[in-house]
């Protein structure tokens, strides 16, 4: 039988109480949300966090809006919702491609965006998609706000900008008519880790690419921005061998580590396929050419 | 600590651990056993009941976190000797043999036709692709909520 070790449980109300609660507890205190990942580490003692903050109670923290050029979503939004937002799947449609494959659906009635990005396990997809969108995290403690980008989100393995006392309230998406997104992702089976995934976005301007943000899932110990290949793309038209080129950067600069799921040249091939069919899909669906 | 929750239409009060998972206090402190517990890693399916209307993995979910929710297990299903649909659909269509992951196959899919009446088979699959049957009764299964969802929609 697999429980937790013993832990100090309490509820918070509003985000203030949480931060306050967070606070009191010190740096041992860990928020949860819907647990579907904090949990099974727990079980494992992989974490063993002396108190637990449960901030479901807090109401206002499940939405998706678009307000001033931004897509903006609450951190307890599950990943139900966001599979079913029709704003989403308009906006950045790699949303959609990929909770359609996050664990299964009785897992997504729980688990939420707050929670995925801040356990920042390597082999989860919503790093990468929110990496590749560029999006933006708001990180709130006792003196106020700050903004953090992905790349300054994601500190290490399991590890992010937020500190002790803080909580991730929201994530934000700059709103762009020229952009298109997509993720692919290959698992096993249904509801198992991916082997390798690959987000992509680009935007699109007068036939080049303006920008663009390609991350890879489970091929590393952190979600691998794509950044060489990011540089390779800008300025540039679509075309077959542009996206073949990116391919090769992306088995080159990933780090997978052999296990279960597959060797290591198997797994950086893999990132290289996929990286090349999410950028097929993100351009394609940009120019509104999606077949 | 005390939580008090909603099972079954029974209000429930119990002082637990922290610590405790639903699916233990479900089992042990209510004594429900119908609810199954297996893979403890919240892959296999057997302990789904639902919470708020909703299926939920019950071993990755702590008792306290269920406070003032309404939760549902297996032994909701069959009322005053009458079977639930998806329950005689489970016994027309034989989609159990040794019946480890019925309890939380019956609850997921109860909460698929509370929501999707009349689902395709695409449907019925992905809402059971967080379940296990290591017997591999999927196709009978597939046709057992089938059967319940026709008979549910000639009987209303």
């Amino acid at each position: 039988m697999q429980t937790p070790a013993p832990f100090g449980y309490e509820r918070a109300t509003t985000i203030d109480d949480a931060i306050a609660t967070l606070q009191r507890l010190g740096s041992e205190a860990r928020v949860i949300a819907g647990g579907h990942s904090l949990l099974p580490m727990m079980k494992l003692r992989l974490a063993s966090p002396e108190h637990l903050v449960d901030i479901n109670g807090i109401s206002g923290l499940e939405y998706i809006t678009e307000t001033e050029g931004e897509i903006r979503i609450g951190a307890l939004t599950r990943h139900v919702d966001l599979l079913n937002s029709e704003l989403l799947a308009e906006r950045f449609p790699l949303f959609r491609d990929a909770e359609e494959v996050i664990a299964d659906p009785v897992v997504r009635n729980h688990g939420t965006i707050g929670g995925s990005l801040c356990q920042a396990d390597a082999a989860e997809d919503l790093s990468a998609v929110c990496s590749a969108a560029k999006a933006s995290v708001v990180i709130r403690g006792a003196d106020g706000e700050r903004v953090v980008s992905m790349e300054d989100f994601h500190v290490g393995p399991y590890m992010t900008a937020v500190g002790a006392g803080e909580i991730l309230t929201e994530v934000r998406l700059k709103v762009s008519e020229s952009a298109g997104s997509a993720h692919e992702k290959v698992e096993r089976r249904a509801g198992d880790w991916a082997i390798a995934a690959a987000s992509a976005c680009v935007w699109m301007e007068g036939g080049t690419f303006a920008d663009v943000g390609v991350a890879l899932s489970a091929v590393g110990l952190t979600t691998i921005h794509l950044t060489r290949a990011e540089e390779l793309l800008r300025g540039k038209a679509p075309s077959y061998d542009l996206f073949t080129e990116a391919a090769t950067i992306a088995s080159e600069d990933c780090s997978p580590m052999p296990d279960g799921r597959g060797p290591v040249d198997y797994k950086r091939h893999l990132a290289g396929v996929l990286t090349g069919r999410a950028l097929r899909r993100a351009t394609a669906r940009a120019l509104n050419e999606e077949a | 600590m005390e939580v008090t929750m909603t099972v079954n239409g029974e209000r429930v009060t119990h002082d637990v651990e922290p610590r405790m998972l639903l699916v233990h206090f479900i089992r042990e402190t209510l004594d429900l056993t119908g609810t199954h517990w297996g893979c403890d890693t919240s892959n296999c399916g057997a302990c789904v009941v639902l919470k708020d209307g909703k299926p939920i993995k019950s071993c990755t979910t702590l008792a306290v976190m269920c406070e003032g929710a309404e939760i549902r297990t297996v032994e909701s299903l069959e009322v005053d000797g009458q079977l639930d649909p998806i329950q005689q659909g489970f016994h027309e269509m034989h989609a159990l043999q040794c019946g480890f992951c019925t309890p939380g196959m019956l609850m997921t899919t109860r909460a698929l036709l509370d929501e999707n009446p009349n689902p395709s088979d695409l449907e019925i699959r992905t809402a059971i692709s967080g379940a296990i049957c290591r017997c591999t009764g999927y196709k009978n299964i597939v046709a057992a909520v089938h059967w319940a969802a026709e008979h549910e929609r000639t009987e209303v």
